[in-house]
């Protein structure tokens, strides 16, 4: 089969493109450096098959960070390519068109954001621009599709453009400045009222304050769409439910069966929390308490990506990341692992150097607390009041503040400072949002579901054999001795290795003080991610890395649980 | 005439400069060539973040964000 590769600068709309050429789900950002994983689809061209491949977004064919690496494989294997550009930005663009045309391979440039070019004052003559290079150019508006049909029967016809054999690197600025002089007129312009507010959320003063407000409204929003989600879809739907697995769970009887699928029974009834069987609480957490969440929080954070609002808040929190050995764009993945902390650890590939990335995916592990885990923390602790749930995060924020400073100190290896376009704020466009959104949510079902199965299933097994109280028992001078905690919650922050939000249920029936609540809950949110973060983490960082990061983060954990023991139960 | 030379961290906010050198290894300046920041182009700083913190800059009415160390090796000849 073909393969027809998207190549462009980062934010030039290309993921767009990509999904407009294919009709297939993908995610596509306003900020530089999100597709860090390639998105393939397939189309039909001139009745045969082909594939086309949506490379992350790069400048040059240099590679500066993994992501770029990938884009320059991917490069090497293309058969045709499709260079999409920046109208708004050509004389930048054009720097990497140059080097596309030099691979010899065959060329069709999509000239993007056409209609923002226009508004702004940008006139440029397209078909004499296709002229100088020897390839075709097409303007397209990738959000309206406007230029999508033309650019699909053209690319056929790519063409492998002029050589122009440039001694020096300086030679191509030159050619690029000659070309920008022949086919672009600019019309000087005023400051709008987007530049204005591009301004005030650069600004400290202004900016802060504007930040501080996005995320708690942001937050508040999460919140608002997913009580609305709990209120109107998911506990009406558990209510019907109800009866059914009621009447399933008397016809099975008690036995080993019901212990497995319904689980304990309190007072004869079932319990959607506590009752820890597969049908009851292996269904109703992940998806009654922790799925709502999860689709309000990816909606939100496709909000705050497509509107181009990240990239200055990673301006802002620069100089704080930096201090803790990443950069800006750190906020990426720390924004993502509220989320869910696989895609986050993903995320970290848009950071430079080996120490960044180790440091990135090491925080997040310890002290993002992702969806599951938040709704344990909100689950456990929720009943006695917000003061202890303030609690809880106040630790997460200052175990990652203490660790990011202290890792900066220790790792080694460099810290590149940060090179970040900041991109026009743009209208987010509601099908790229709505898509988006579901891409993500499916991802978290497609990890979270098999694994609070699995779970679920394991915890009945292991307590039916007598395991979990085993394990109580060796662990017991840790939990009891350092912890002050009951021995019993051992099993739950073992279990919570399957997955966080399960420990809710077995934390509860223990009667445990508020106090200690708070160290079980710390403790599981930081001691160890989940097997699904564990194996990306792998993946990432590789053995050796894995083993230090793992380290710390047990060290972390039993030193701060430590600590909180002392101060909130006293020696 | 006597011409000053100076890294646009120098640069009053808003003023506006030519940029004539980049100071650095050849990754160094060809990275920043890819971003449009190259000698002849017309730049201003827009913000200077505290605390050594990066600097934005506008060139081609486009915005950047970059390393404070970064922008001290962009010497620019102030205009106006």
């Amino acid at each position: 089969m073909k393969k027809i590769v998207l190549m462009g600068n980062p934010n030039v709309g290309k993921s767009v493109v990509f999904s407009r050429l294919t009709g297939a789900r993908v995610i596509s950002s306003n900020y530089p450096g999100t597709t860090v994983d390639y998105f393939k689809g397939e189309m039909y061209l001139e009745k045969s098959r082909v594939e086309i491949i949506d490379a992350p977004g790069t400048y040059s064919r240099t590679p500066t960070n993994k992501a770029e690496e990938v884009a320059a494989e991917m490069l090497n294997e293309a058969d045709i390519i499709i260079n999409v550009v920046d109208a708004t930005n050509l004389e930048r663009n054009l720097y990497l068109t140059l080097e596309l045309i030099e691979t010899g391979k065959p060329l069709i440039i999509a000239l993007n954001l056409w209609d923002e070019a226009q508004n702004t004052g940008i006139a440029i003559d397209y078909k004499a621009l296709g002229t100088i290079l020897g390839v075709n150019v097409v303007p397209t508006v990738a959000l309206s599709g406007e230029g999508i049909k033309e650019l699909c029967s053209n690319i056929g016809r790519a063409t492998a453009g002029k050589s122009f054999a440039f001694a020096r690197d300086e030679d191509k600025w030159i050619k690029i400045g000659a070309i920008i002089k022949q086919v672009q007129q600019v019309r000087h312009r005023h400051p709008t009222i987007r530049d204005r507010l591009t301004l005030a959320s650069i600004m400290p003063v202004t900016g802060i304050p504007i930040a501080i407000g996005v995320i708690l409204l942001s937050f508040w929003i999460v919140r608002l769409i997913g009580e609305t989600l709990i209120n109107t879809i998911f506990n009406p739907l558990f209510e019907l439910y109800s009866p059914l697995i009621t009447a399933f769970s008397q016809w099975l009887g008690p036995g080993l069966m019901q212990e497995i699928l319904i689980g304990k029974l309190f007072d004869g009834e079932i319990d959607y929390v506590q009752s820890l069987g597969l049908l009851t609480t292996g269904l109703y957490v992940p998806i009654g308490m922790v799925l709502p969440y999860i689709v309000s929080f990816y909606f939100m954070l496709a909000i705050l990506e497509d509107s181009g609002y990240l990239p200055r808040l990673a301006t802002l929190s620069d100089c704080v990341f930096h201090k803790m050995g990443m950069h800006g764009h750190g906020i990426v993945p720390l924004f993502l692992g509220m989320g869910c902390n696989v895609p986050a650890i993903l995320a970290t590939r848009c950071l430079e150097t080996r120490k960044q990335r180790f440091i990135s995916a090491t925080l997040v592990s310890i002290s993002v607390p992702c969806m599951a885990q938040s709704a344990m923390i909100f689950g456990v602790l929720g009943p006695y009041g917000m003061r202890y749930i303030f609690i809880v995060f106040l630790v997460l924020v200052a175990v990652f503040l203490t660790i990011g400073l202290v890792l900066n100190h220790f790792v080694k290896g460099t810290s590149p400072e940060l090179c970040l376009e900041i991109p026009p704020y743009r209208a987010p466009n509601p099908v790229v949002i709505l898509k988006k959104t579901w891409m993500r949510v499916r991802g978290f079902l497609a990890e979270a579901i098999p694994y609070l199965f699995l779970g679920v299933l394991l915890v009945n097994l292991l307590f039916a054999i007598g395991f979990l109280e085993w394990i109580g028992t060796v662990f017991a001078p840790l939990t009891a001795g350092l912890l002050g905690l009951p021995k019993e919650a051992t099993t739950a922050l073992v279990m919570g290795f399957l997955r966080k939000d399960l420990a809710v249920g077995m934390l509860i029936p223990l009667g445990m003080t508020p106090e200690q609540l708070v160290i079980a809950v710390t403790m599981l949110a930081m001691y160890f991610p989940c097997v699904a973060t564990f194996a990306v983490l792998f993946k990432e960082l590789g053995i050796a890395d894995l083993a230090k990061s793992t380290a710390v983060m047990v060290a972390t954990s039993l030193l701060v649980g430590t600590v909180l023991r002392i101060i909130l139960l006293g020696v | 005439m006597i011409t000053l030379i100076i890294p646009i961290t120098e640069l009053r906010a808003y003023q506006t400069a030519r940029i004539v050198g980049l100071a650095g290894g050849h990754g160094f300046q060809s990275r920043l060539r890819t971003l449009g920041i190259r000698e002849g182009k017309s730049i201003t700083v827009q913000v200077s973040q505290p605390f050594g913190g990066p600097v934005v800059i506008e060139i081609d009415g486009r915005a950047t964000t970059i390393g404070r160390r970064m922008a001290r090796g962009i010497l620019v000849e102030p205009q106006e």
